[in-house]
């Protein structure tokens, strides 16, 4: 290099950030959970108990499956409104393939994540091929499948699964005590292995290592956090299988955002579009594939929410499914306008819903009062989110 | 290096290019200006694929090639950094650089080799950024400018093409941009600035080429001009050939 490298100093922006991603994180929601514990158990002391704690869990599943989905569109700074009505009319071909006409459950199960795609596909092709705004396309969803959810029905009205079939009893299997203890100390042991190769590859790599203390406190919490969820969980009948499926998707879908080229992309479009398409990327492509991905985890929760119900009526997916789906992932910090928000915010987000409808009806409250308690946590999550990032941008 | 010959293109009953020439050589700066309407934009879109020319020829090391896409022009080494940037505010720096040809083994990004390869590339154009970690949202105009100018080098290019890289600085921001523009001449790249910026063209250009109403209105060796030479070519006051 011929020019004598000189000293540039940028004018520094970075100095006084309140945090490094220059938002509040996880920690307002976390908070938020602890404070609605505190309420809900000091009012009632049911609110705690194992026996709620693992209905709160069973409860939270299938809806935060439609969140998982709707995230991934909500990333792209689109809108899926269909979740509801996809996840309702699934499960309602799922039941006819099921009990009306005899079929096995896995083919019964395979045909519904299949319709669930087909109808994500139909989503995503008029989206980019019609260019219709994904607004009004799952507008139309929501109307359209929800009457086909009645119309398939007919006049009945209500399939009822059996108890004794496979698909109920997803949600009435529990892991034994020794799996569920073999299960923290896989996941434990993963996450603490990738820590120390990810931390020797850097240091191989000759990058500036973050302080030991971040890896190990981030290990350490989540060591204690499932252990307590499994202590308290195994005291009643044990950690629900319906709670481990949720949990792997979501770590799955977070792994392939941080990690591959697909969810860097998603990214990347969310966050500009021109951009990623003049860089190369196809931007067409991936958005159909993530509104396929939606719908079929739309159907995956109405699965669940059929087999916890072991019924399939009218008002499957319907009333505030879709709704609370979508809360829970801006609760959890997903941005509307796309590119920010990561899959753990299913989790967080519909925890604190859960726990305040669970709450809620423990204490007896009208739903009037349940509603409106539920939009003030909506708006304060919002506005904290907002704030913590207008401070950051100065 | 690079040669553009004789290119003209039609818009409906505009011509926005009139029998273009333009030639660029390896370790020069040719800054490219004119006024509104001139031609530069046109012709910046011939060179980097976006447009393709009605006619003319475009040779690279005297070999003609065809340019009918951004694509081709990347894979013959041109490189552009538009106006707009074209950055994602929400992904890191690393996460810039490499957008749209992230280094991966199957589908899993090799974040460690990625941000080497950044850290590697900022610190030798000499850009300093506290934390390659944060959001691009997070920089300051002049850094996101460096960082999309370092993005055009990711491929391994021989001609960069610069559309206003200081239109949106200040003083300060614009001086340590035109440093980094000296340092991809020192790199021995070949380097196209159109700029509205007089002073900016003087301070790192080593020719000028201007365009007027879609037509070559003169050359010049950059130092060896007055400014007020060139404005006349920009303006027409003056007529070329001389």
């Amino acid at each position: 290099m011929a020019t004598v490298a000189k000293e540039i100093r940028w004018p520094g922006r970075s100095a006084s950030r309140p945090t490094r991603r220059g938002d509040a994180g996880v920690w307002p929601v976390v908070g938020g959970l602890v404070a609605i514990a505190i309420v809900f158990g000091s009012l009632n002391g049911h609110f705690l108990s194992a026996e709620n704690l693992t209905n709160l869990a069973l409860q939270l599943a299938a809806t935060g499956m439609l969140s998982l989905g709707i995230i991934l569109v909500l990333l792209l700074g689109e809108i899926d409104l269909s979740a509801g009505s996809v996840s309702g009319l699934c499960a309602a071909v799922l039941a006819i393939v099921h009990v009306r006409q005899g079929h096995s459950a896995l083919l019964a199960v395979a045909i519904a994540l299949a319709l669930g795609a087909a109808i994500g596909l139909v989503h995503g092709l008029m989206f980019t091929q019609l260019r219709m705004p994904s607004f009004v396309v799952t507008l139309a969803g929501l109307i359209g499948w929800q009457g086909l959810l009645l119309y398939v029905l007919g006049r009945g009205g209500t399939i009822n699964l059996p108890f004794d079939g496979s698909i109920a009893r997803l949600s009435d299997t529990w892991l034994p005590p020794w799996a569920s203890w073999l299960l923290v100390v896989l996941i434990v042991g993963v996450a603490g292995t990738s820590a120390v190769l990810n931390r020797r590859l850097r240091r191989g790599a000759g990058l500036p290592l973050p302080p030991l203390s971040r890896p190990v406190l981030r290990i350490a919490g989540l060591a204690g956090l499932l252990c307590a969820a499994v202590l308290v969980l195994n005291t009643d009948r044990g950690v629900p299988l319906l709670l481990v499926i949720f949990g792997a998707l979501v770590v799955s879908v977070d792994l392939v955002l941080r990690h591959t080229v697909f969810g860097q992309w998603l990214y990347a479009i969310g966050g500009n579009a021109e951009a990623a398409r003049r860089a190369g990327i196809p931007v067409t492509r991936l958005r159909i594939i993530a509104f396929v991905l939606a719908s079929t985890l739309a159907a995956f929760g109405g699965l669940l929410a059929a087999s916890r119900l072991a019924a399939v009526n009218q008002s499957s997916g319907g009333s505030d499914t879709l709704m609370m789906a979508i809360a829970a992932a801006v609760i959890g910090g997903v941005s509307l306008f796309g590119g920010r928000g990561r899959a753990y915010a299913a989790l967080l987000g519909i925890l604190v819903i859960q726990s305040i409808t669970n709450g809620m009806l423990l204490l007896n409250v009208d739903s009037s009062i349940r509603l409106m308690v539920t939009a003030i946590v909506l708006a304060v999550a919002v506005a904290i989110d907002s704030m913590s990032r207008r401070g950051s941008r100065q | 290096m690079f040669a553009a010959r004789g290119v003209s293109k039609r818009f409906g009953a505009v011509r926005a290019l009139d029998a273009v020439d333009l030639h660029l050589d390896a370790g020069e700066v040719v800054a490219l200006v004119g006024d509104n309407g001139a031609g530069k934009s046109t012709l910046v879109k011939v060179i980097s694929g976006a447009v393709t020319a009605d006619e003319g020829r475009i040779e690279y090391d005297g070999v003609p090639v065809q340019i009918n896409n951004p694509h081709q022009a990347r894979s013959l080494g041109i490189s552009t950094v538009y106006q707009d940037l074209a950055l994602s505010e929400n992904l890191d720096v690393v996460g810039n650089l490499f957008l749209g040809s992230e280094r991966h083994r199957w589908a899993v990004l090799r974040k460690i080799e990625m941000e080497r390869a950044a850290r590697a590339l900022l610190s030798s154009l000499d850009v300093r950024i506290q934390d390659i970690q944060v959001p691009v949202a997070m920089l300051s105009g002049g850094q996101r400018q460096s960082v999309a100018i370092a993005r055009a080098l990711v491929g391994e290019p021989r001609l960069v093409i610069l559309d206003e890289p200081t239109a949106a600085l200040g003083v300060e921001q614009t001086a340590q941009v035109l440093d980094l523009i000296r340092r991809l001449r020192d790199r021995g790249l070949a380097v196209l600035v159109i700029s509205h910026n007089l002073a900016d063209v003087r301070a790192v250009s080593d020719r000028t080429v201007v365009l007027r109403l879609g037509r070559n209105a003169g050359e010049f060796r950059t130092a060896e001009t007055s400014p007020e030479a060139i404005v006349a070519a920009i303006t027409g006051a003056a007529a070329w050939p001389q």
